[in-house]
């Protein structure tokens, strides 16, 4: 719906401004978030290997299983990406 | 200026029967025939690495070890603790068989991920859903609907809201992100090897701008390299969320 808002919001600012190429620009905003969290996912379990090297086995499990859960949500935006494509 | 032309989506994925016709239920496509090779190949790798059962392991079997080895000790244990091992097979053939649907995403003269079809996954995450909530009833009874959905320590007037937030996220969302995860992924990983090669063959011309070539060629090695990482961690993650899922469903912590 916000789409939907912003597409005709676009179009009356910019005609030659395609669904296709709002579809990619959301994209582009829902990447920022996960790529935030990612990073700082990765960066402070570095820092905890780093820290207590014994405990990295645990450390990059859990790293693992966070990054996973916070790429969910670009993954999701990315499957949206495409189902806006159709129309 | 290019002659540069990305294919429709349609056909980088799709493939046509060659068994059956177009619309035959039981038409088998380059996709299926990757699905039966991964069936083979995960089968045929622990046939032939368990028929001596040396003490001292050599060839397949080391491999074989080490690899029941690695599932055990770095998802059943980390996740579930003993009670999990009773699933070590599962896994163990799960992640096999994911990480060979993947692998053929790098495999010349065949690219193309079999989990890069949102079939697979689908199926895969759905059998996880039907399993670990089994392992939930069978441990809780009925009682399992309260263990997932009351967190414990919640003030009552919260539980109208927590409820219903607790039920889509673990009936309705679980499934659905537990499958895009590992689809969206190699669909992804699919399209940007896709991308490369299109530019490359696009620059292969005797015009000016040919000295740009290298570029695309060398990401193109470069992102093989990198989606085999991907196809091992997507099916190593896939693995680590059956195990933290079964775990949620079966543990009495809370």
């Amino acid at each position: 719906m916000l789409l939907a808002h912003v597409s005709v919001l676009l179009a009356q600012a910019a005609p030659g401004v395609t669904n296709k190429g709002i579809a990619a620009l959301t994209y582009g905003l829902g990447a920022i978030g996960p790529g935030i969290g990612i990073g700082y996912l990765v960066g402070q379990s570095v820092q905890a290997m780093a820290r207590q090297p014994e405990a990295a086995g645990m450390v990059r499990t859990t790293m693992f299983l966070g990054i996973a859960f916070v790429e969910a949500l670009a993954l999701i935006r990315f499957v949206v990406f495409f189902l806006g494509q159709g129309n | 200026m290019f002659a540069l032309e990305f294919p429709p989506l349609g056909h980088i994925v799709d493939w046509p029967n060659f068994i059956g016709g177009p619309d035959a239920w039981y038409g088998i496509n380059k996709v299926v025939l990757i699905y039966f090779m991964s069936a083979i190949l995960t089968i045929g790798i622990f046939v032939l690495g368990t028929r001596k059962k040396a003490l001292v392991p050599t060839g397949t079997q080391n491999f074989v070890e080490t690899a029941v080895e690695f599932v055990e000790d770095q998802i059943v244990m980390e996740t579930m603790g003993k009670e999990g091992l009773k699933y070590t097979p599962y896994l163990v053939s799960l992640m096999f068989f994911i990480f060979f649907c993947n692998i053929f995403e790098v495999i010349p003269l065949i690219q193309m991920p079999a989990t890069a079809r949102i079939a697979l996954p689908m199926f895969l995450a759905l059998l996880a859903y039907v399993i670990y909530h089994g392992a939930g009833f069978k441990e809780h009874k009925l009682g399992y609907f309260k263990h997932a959905l009351v967190p414990p320590g919640v003030p009552f007037a919260l539980l109208f809201l927590v409820v219903p937030i607790e039920f889509i996220s673990k009936f309705l969302v679980q499934p659905f992100s537990h499958t895009v995860r590992l689809f969206a992924n190699l669909l992804a990983g699919h399209i940007l090897l896709v991308t490369f090669a299109v530019l490359t063959s696009a620059l292969f011309t005797k015009q000016w701008y040919a000295i740009f070539l290298p570029l695309p060629a060398f990401a193109i090695v470069f992102f093989t390299a990198f989606e085999v990482l991907v196809s091992f961690l997507q099916a190593y993650v896939f693995t680590l969320l059956t195990g933290v899922y079964i775990n949620a469903a079966q543990s009495h912590e809370h």
